[in-house]
Formats: C-alpha cells, structure tokens, sequence
C-alpha cells in the first residue's frame, strides 16, 4: 500500500475518467452516469484507503510524493496529506457523487454534464493535496473551468451574468494571490510552502522580502504586508469575506442545484483552505498586524450575512447568505488564532473547530440544496419562502429530513453543525472576546432564518396548490441516506474527526512563531 | 539540420509555383511535404542541438567580403525554439488552408517564400543577411493579403507594408551607423555585441533599432497596423502574422537591439516597460469592446505581445526566458485562435459579426469548432496547464523585479484579458437565447454548415498539443532557452544588468 503513490491516482483517476466520460454518446444517459458514479466510488475507495493508513500521530505530511518539474522556477511536483487535507479529500469524495446522483432532472448533454463533474472533482482533489504554489494554483484555477460551465450551460435565467460574475471575481482574486507568491517566489527562490512557512517560523521570510523590494521605499514590514494583502484576496473572494462576497448569492441561485452543492459543499472550502494552509502559516506576522480589522470584517461577514439571509425570499438565496454566515466562523477561528495574546490550548480549540466547521458545513449545506433540488423538481422550479406551506402534512419524511439538515445548520446541539461552532467559540473566547461576542448575534439571526424556512414551506395551513406534492422516493432517500447517517455520527462521536486532524493542528500550532 | 529549414522552403516556395494551377490538389500536396519537411528538420536540429554550447556556428561563407559581410547562419535555444514555432506554424497553416481554390499554386509559393524569410532571420548571425531575409518576409505578406484578403484588405494590406517598410527603414539607419562607428567593418553579430558603443550613440541608436523591430512586434502605439492586417488576411497569413511574424520583431529586439545596445536598453527600461505594459492593458480593453470576432483576436495579439515586449527590458534572465517561451506560445495560441475565427467559423458562416454569429447556435453545428476556441480561449487568457501561464509566469516575476508597480498593471491585464475572451466565447458559441437559435435551426435545416474537416482537426490537434505539452512540460523549451542567455552574445547584456 504504501509503495503505491496513492495521492497521483487519487489526482488523476476522476481526470481519466472525465476524459472517458466526454466520449460517451450524449443519447447514452444511464451510461454517462454510471461510468461517473464509479469512477466517485472508486475515488472513495483510494480516500478510504488513504484514511485508514494515515498516521495521524505525527501531524505533519505524509503519502508525499516529489519530483522535480521545473528546476529553474523552483517548481517541483509535490504532494502529500495531513489531517486538514484528509478531511478535505473525504468531503470532495463525498459531496461530488451525492451532486451527481442528485441531478436526475438533467436530461440534455449528460455526458458534458457529468464528465465536467469528474473534472471538477479532479481539481479538487489536486488542490487540497498540492503543497508547491504552482501545482496548487494548477489545479485552484482547473477547478474553476468546470464550474463555469456547469454553471453557464444548465444554470437558471441569469446564468450567463451568474458564470462570468463567478468567474471573473474568483480570477481578479487569483492573479492579486499569483503576483503576491511570484514576489514571494522572488524573495526566496521556492513556490513550496512548506519552506515558505518555514521560513516565516524562524522569522526569516518577512526580512527576506523586505530586502528584495526595500528600493520601493515602503517603509518597514510594508512590502510583507501589501503582498499578505494581495494572497487575502484571493482567498477573501473564493470562501467568500464580506465586502468580497457580492458574487456569490447570484451564482449560488442561478446554478442547478446540484452544482450548488459541489460550490458551497466543496469549492467554498478551497477558500478557507487557503487561509488556514497558507495564510496563515505563510504570512502569521501581517495577519497579526491586521488582526483587527479582519476581525472585524469575519464579525460583519457572520452577522450581516445571516441578516441578509432573513430578508430574503429565495430558498437558494436564504441558502446562500446562510452558507456565508457559516463559513465566517471559520474566518473568525482562523483570524482569532492569529491574536497575540493566548494560550496554545485556545488556538488548538478554534483551528480544531474550523476543520471541523468546512466538514460539517460541506456534508449539511451540500444536503440542503440537494433537498432544495429535489423541492424543485416537484415545483416546476418554484422555491420562494410564500410558495408552499404546510408540505409536512403530505410529505411528512421529506419534511422530516430536511428538516434534520436545517437544524443541523442551526446548530443544534447532537447533530455535526453544533461542535465545529462550539469549538470555534470555545477558542475565539478567550483569544479576542469581543469578536467572539460581537459574532452571537449571528447565531441568534441564524436560528431565526432558519425557523422561518421551517415554518413558512413545512408547517401551516396546506397550500392547496400542493395537496399532491409526493413524498420523498426511496431513491432520493437514498441518495440523502449517507449524509444524513453522518450528521448523527458526527454529531454524537465526533472524535473520528477530531483523532484524524487533531495532531494536524496541533502541530501548526506549535509552528506559529507567536 | 537547422539551415535546411530555409533552402528546403525557398525550394518548396518555388516547387509550389511550379505546380500546374489547374491542379490545386499537387499544390497542396507539395505545400504540406514542404512545411512537414521544414518541421521535421528544425525537430532533428533540436533534439541534436546542445544547449550548453551557446551560440553554434552552423554555415559561414564569405559573401560580400569588402564590406564585411558573410553568409553565415548560426543558432542558440532561442532560434531553435523560434524555428520550431515556425514549423508547427507552417505545418498548421498549409491544413488551414486547404479550401484555397484561387490561385492555389501563388498562394502557396508566397507561404513558403514567407516561412523561407523567416526560419532565415531566426538563424542569421550576420546582420546584413537578418535585415535581407527580414525584408524577404514583409513582401509576400502584402501579396497574401492583398489578393486572398477579405474585409478591405488593400488598405490592409497597404498599412501592414508602410509600417513594415518605416520600421525597417529605421532598423536599416541604426544598423549602418552601428557599422560605421564600430569602424570593425564587419556584420557579424557577435563581433558587433563584443564591441562597446559610446553610450551616447548608444542613446539614440537603441529605441530607433528597438522601436524599428517593435513595430513588427506590435508595441503599443505603433500596434494599429496588427489589427486591421490579421482580420483581412486570409486564416493562413492571420496565423503566420501573429504566429511568427510577430515574432521576428520581437526576435529583432531581442537578438539586434538589445544585443548590440544594452547601455541604451538601460537608459530607456523604463519608458519601454510603460509602453509594454499600456500595449497590455489597451489591447485587452480595446479587444473587450469589439464587434468584429477577428478583431478581438487581434487586439489580444497586441495585449500578450506586450508581455514579449515586457519580458525583454526587464533586464533579468527570468524576464527573458519569459518572454521567448511568449514568444512561442502565443505564436501556437494565437495560430489557434486564428484558425477557429478565420477558417472554422468565417469560412462557413461567412460573418464575422459578433451578433450576427451569436443566433447561429454555433456550438451545435460544429462542436469541434466550439471545444477547440475554449481551449484556445483558456490558453489564451493564461490558465496554468497550458504554455501562456509559464510564459507569463516568468514575465510577471522578471516585472516584480524590475517594476513592481507595472506588474500590478500587467495583472489587470489579464483579468481584462479574461474577460474578454469569456464574452466573446459564450457570445460565439454559448448565448443565451436557446429558443430563437432552435428556430433558426429549423428554418436553415436546408443548408447545414460544411462538416470540420480532417485537414482542419489535425491542425487543431497539433497546436493544442504543443500548447499542453509546453504548459504542463515546460523543460522541452526553458532547457534549450535559459542557457542561451550565457553564450558571449549576450555578455554586453547581462554586465549591464548586473548578471
């Protein structure tokens, strides 16, 4: 097993097996879906496979793979996993198959459908095991292709506007985070972040860049810090921080629901991935300088986000806000481990509770809007808040489930939603309490929005219109079935999770030079 | 090997022309042995080629002994790497061209005598001979365009030829006092790059030889010409305009300017760097507002020329070896590009209108046509796997160093540079209206577009090929290219960049 470079098959099997998947005739549905759902389960077999021989008593990169690539720009091809990677590859494996199973309704072109799946499960994959700047950015902007597509060919009304919004916002992004590690890259003659968080252990990155642009006349830690700021970006865009977000409502409405469950359930995490993978340890020293203000701006991103998820009347929307109110905690936990002042334990707590937030947030928000998807398939596309009404009534376990999955997103306590956030909160209290309180009300507006949903399409008086609206199939339970289970088991036992990434973060911890 | 690339395409030229006009088919079968051949030798020559040795000697003979100057062809990775790009063009522009009905014969002997020019100025090592072959390559561009044209292509054609002739003229100027104030009464390149010009010649003599050659290459502002020249040249000149022609302006400033005055490069750095850069910035935005679909191609010839432009005075061997692996991957996207818009799509739908190509529901009636522009299009706007992001990679750090300020702007650039292209795709091939195109599907249903044809696919395959290869293996190229910059050639250069 271990001779075996698991991560490269792990990396290009979903490639081959999109390149297959183009080939199948557009007429052959069923066969374009089937080689795509074997090619998941076989994914999931090398992710679990990948699992059950990790180590997680180390903490640091295991499975890794090296080659040389391009010697003169300092490019190697390196990959390998630690427990944040892991949990991100788990996600990927699941969430792309349950999308795929959840788009029955798309009947044109299912082979492009399904082949730009595969593809998109591919770069997902590459990035969250990439530990070289140029490989990772390979396979971050990759990623984005499929997308655009699945976004542009089979989204709603607005897709056109929707896919170039999506796509243009992510590469302004991505080329403010290329010119900040090619200027890294200039200062320290490597793109592998391990060095590079090395170097900014020992404290020598931040004099090393300052040296190479001390012509500029910035002035001291300036140079550091424009070039954190520009690496933010890219990142502050894809998770996304508020004022950085605006793209995202419309993108999240317009695509097939499906694809919406790959973008919040997966793609969403590529953003916090970056922050904990490579702000964090890349740039500790100006996330330190600006710890306020983006304190302040993960604070607005929680709190106006879940405000303006109340306002809305769009299933998808109110889904949408929701999904980035839920992924501004993980900002919070990651910016308060940054703080100054506090103990190892705390970091420890928060960064444990980000990990465990982008899983949990990836299995639940990717089941809402595969329920969302399935509500839509009965309503010929209607998925207002005044639409419906009192479905439990004819749809009792549809009502019942999805029901799981939006207090799951509350936050109750005993399914997964609940410990990611108690343990971000259990961390950020101590490290920055005033963000910590400044962040509650978001949790308050959170349950609020979230019983709205629950009351306006579940309970009251039946809307009349929909006295025939079917219960769910014994396929799409099926098809919910396993995230479902996990919401339980994680909410109840969540220290599978936690022994896989707990060493993991344990170890950044230690490496943070503060 | 590498000097048959020239004899074997004058032959080649002159076979074509001597191939009956009744039979276009012998026409076309000889263009093709001809590119294939010139294809084939320039590979031999660069899998035998070392790298290491710098600057190689391949042919010397004395030619015009009293006044200096010798036949004498030489190469390092760098002309090695642009007379490869030469052959792919060549061989994807003659499969380009094969619905040529008129004229065939001339057609094709104008192509190879143009190619001919070109693989000569890639391996010329005296000046007179790069100045001779870089004139043999400007006048069959003009017969190209000026009889198989298309949208007003005298006029075309016409300021393609002025702006080629000023910028020789001003080529020709700096090159003669180079020689007369040398006082070595010798072209030969290398004798003239070990010789130091007084820094005040060098002054004014740099930006003429280095403006004269960067016309060719598009810089901005002298770019208007590339426009209007690659939309009403026929698919197979766009492709060798922007391909290679491009090229040996850039080539130009390169191997002659920059050479023989690298003081006045550092003198004038700056200014170059802003005009490089506002090239990139103009082009992009100039491209985002077009009507004309080969319009938008053109102005982003100008935008990610200006990257070639950038790379070359950043004074850094990083910035160089960015530049000459821009070189040659826009010469294949760019062929690519050129090749969809000009064959693909106006060859059968006869427009070139945006609006008018957006309610023919292209991407159903040529599907080949649809998946071969995005992945030009992705190439194009610089996504990494394919051979513009390495190429660009390099030029952006070379900037970093050099300017940090225009780098910022360059990556505006490219965020332009995606938006465009992404517009014009979905336009093109993707709009929104699926309804009326199902209509107008009906109505046409009589005349179906011509299928893409075999010729056609294989050029495509060919150039998407080499743009993936050189995107995810990169070392093909930058092995042969960073150990060029060491040969004594560029000694004068790399003592005034601090090398």
């Amino acid at each position: 097993m271990n001779g075996l470079p698991l991560i490269s098959i792990l990396t290009f099997l979903p490639l081959v097996g999109a390149a297959l998947v183009f080939g199948v005739d557009r007429e052959r549905r069923q066969l374009a879906r089937g080689v795509t759902l074997a090619v998941n389960i076989l994914a999931l077999a090398v992710v679990a496979a990948l699992w059950a021989n990790t180590n997680p008593g180390e903490g640091g990169m295991q499975f890794a793979e090296r080659h040389v690539w391009i010697p003169t720009l300092g490019i190697e091809y390196h990959v390998g996993l630690d427990g944040l990677g892991l949990v991100m590859l788990m996600l990927a494996a699941l969430v792309i198959p349950m999308a795929v199973l959840a788009s029955d309704k798309i009947q044109e072109n299912v082979s492009l459908y399904c082949g730009l799946f595969l593809f998109l499960q591919g770069g997902l994959f590459g990035a969250f095991t990439a530990l070289n700047f140029f490989h990772w950015f390979l396979f971050w902007e990759l990623s984005l292709i499929p997308a655009f597509f699945l976004i542009k060919l089979w989204g709603g009304p607005q897709r056109s506007d929707a896919a170039l919004q999506f796509f243009v916002y992510t590469m302004v992004g991505s080329i403010a985070l290329l010119l900040a590690f090619l200027a890294l890259f200039l200062a320290t003659g490597t793109f592998d972040f391990l060095k590079l968080a090395e170097l900014a252990r020992t404290k020598a990155l931040g004099p090393a860049v300052e040296a190479k642009f001390a012509w500029l006349g910035w002035g001291a830690g300036k140079a550091y810090l424009v070039l954190f700021i520009g690496a933010l970006l890219g990142f502050a865009v894809k998770v996304p921080l508020w004022p950085f977000h605006t793209w995202l409502p419309l993108t999240y409405s317009e695509a097939p629901s499906p694809v919406s469950m790959a973008l919040t359930g997966v793609m969403s995490k590529l953003g916090v991935y970056g922050f904990v993978r490579l702000l964090l340890p890349i740039f500790p020293e100006p996330m330190q300088a600006l710890l306020t203000p983006l304190l302040w701006l993960a604070v607005a991103t929680i709190v106006l986000s879940a405000f303006a998820a109340l306002a809305q009347r769009d299933l998808k929307r109110i889904l949408a806000y929701s999904s980035i109110n839920h992924l501004g905690y993980c900002l919070l936990g990651v910016f308060a481990a940054a703080s100054a002042t506090g103990t190892a334990l705390d970091r420890t707590a928060a960064l444990n509770g980000v990990v465990l937030q982008m899983f949990n947030h990836g299995i639940t928000a990717s089941l809402l809007f595969c329920f969302v998807a399935f509500l839509e398939d009965r309503s010929n596309g209607a998925r207002g808040l005044e639409d419906f009404g009192g479905l439990r009534k004819v749809a009792p376990v549809f009502c019942g489930l999805m029901g799981l999955a939006l207090f799951s997103s509350l936050g109750l306590p005993g399914l997964n939603g609940f410990i990611g956030e108690f343990l971000i909160f259990k961390g950020v209290f101590p490290l920055v309490p005033w963000a910590a309180v400044l962040a509650l009300p978001g949790l308050l507006v959170t349950a609020n929005f979230i019983l709205t949903v629950i009351q306006k399409v579940w309970c009251g008086p039946l809307n009349e219109k929909w006295a025939r609206f079917p219960d769910l199939t014994y396929n799409e339970g099926a098809v919910v079935f396993p995230a479902t289970l996990l919401m339980f088991v994680l909410g109840v036992w969540p220290q599978f999770i936690i022994a896989v990434i707990n060493p993991t973060v344990a170890h950044w911890v230690r490496q943070l030079p503060f | 090997m590498l000097a048959w690339t020239i004899y074997l395409s004058f032959a080649g030229a002159l076979a074509c022309l001597l191939t009956p006009r009744a039979n276009p088919r012998a026409t076309r079968a000889m263009a093709f042995s001809t590119a294939l051949a010139g294809l084939v030798c320039g590979l031999i020559g660069a899998v035998e080629f070392k790298p290491e040795n710098g600057l190689e000697v391949i042919t010397n003979v004395r030619w015009i002994p009293a006044l200096g100057i010798d036949f004498s062809l030489a190469a390092d990775g760098i002309s090695v790497t642009l007379v490869l790009l030469t052959g792919i063009a060549a061989v994807a522009g003659v499969l380009f061209s094969w619905n040529i009905e008129h004229r065939t014969n001339e057609f094709f002997a104008f192509f190879f005598a143009l190619i001919g020019g070109v693989y000569g100025v890639f391996l010329s090592l005296d000046l007179f001979l790069l100045f001779v072959f870089y004139e043999i390559a400007i006048v069959p561009k003009y017969f190209l365009i000026a009889i198989w044209g298309s949208t007003r292509r005298d006029y075309a054609a016409m300021k393609l030829a002025l702006y080629s002739f000023i910028g020789s003229g001003m080529v020709l100027i700096g090159m003669l006092a180079a020689y007369a104030v040398s006082g070595l009464a010798s072209f030969d390149l290398q004798t003239l790059a070990q010789h130091s010009f007084a820094p005040e010649f060098q002054r004014w003599a740099f930006p003429l030889v280095f403006v004269g050659f960067a016309i060719l290459a598009g810089m901005w502002p002298f770019h208007t010409w590339a426009p209007t020249g690659h939309s009403a040249a026929p698919t197979a000149a766009s492709m060798l305009l922007a391909g290679v022609v491009m090229k040996l302006g850039a080539y130009g400033c390169l191997r002659v300017a920059m050479t023989l005055f690298p003081e006045g490069l550092k003198m004038w750095q700056h200014e170059l760097a802003a005009l490089a850069v506002t090239g990139i910035v103009y082009g992009a935005l100039v491209a985002l507002v077009q009507k004309d679909f080969k319009f938008v191609i053109g102005y982003s010839s100008v935008s990610h020329m200006g990257f070639v432009l950038l790379g070359l005075v950043t004074l850094n061997e990083i910035g160089w070896s960015g530049a000459v692996l821009q070189m040659f991957s826009h010469g294949v996207i760019a062929g690519l590009l050129f090749g969809v818009v000009g064959r693909m799509v106006y060859d059968r739908a006869h427009t070139r209108e945006l609006d008018a190509l957006e309610g023919m529901g292209l991407a159903r009636k040529m599907p080949f046509a649809a998946v071969t522009f995005v992945i030009a299009g992705f190439a194009s706007m610089g996504m990494p796997g394919f051979s513009g992001f390495i190429a660009e990679l390099q030029v952006l750090i070379g900037a970093w160093q050099a300017f940090p300020r225009l780098a910022i702007i360059a990556g505006v650039g490219i965020v332009i540079g995606v938006v465009y292209t992404l517009k014009t795709t979905a336009k093109v091939f993707f709009p929104d209206n699926a309804i009326a195109v199902e209509s107008l599907d009906d109505h046409e249903h009589d005349h179906p577009l011509e299928p893409i044809s075999v010729q056609e696919r294989l050029g495509a395959a060919l150039l998407i090929l080499c743009t993936v290869l050189i995107g995810l293996h990169p070392r093909l190229l930058l092995d042969l290219i960073v150990p060029s910059f060491k040969s004594p050639l560029f000694d004068g250069l790399r003592k005034v960049a601090g090398l």
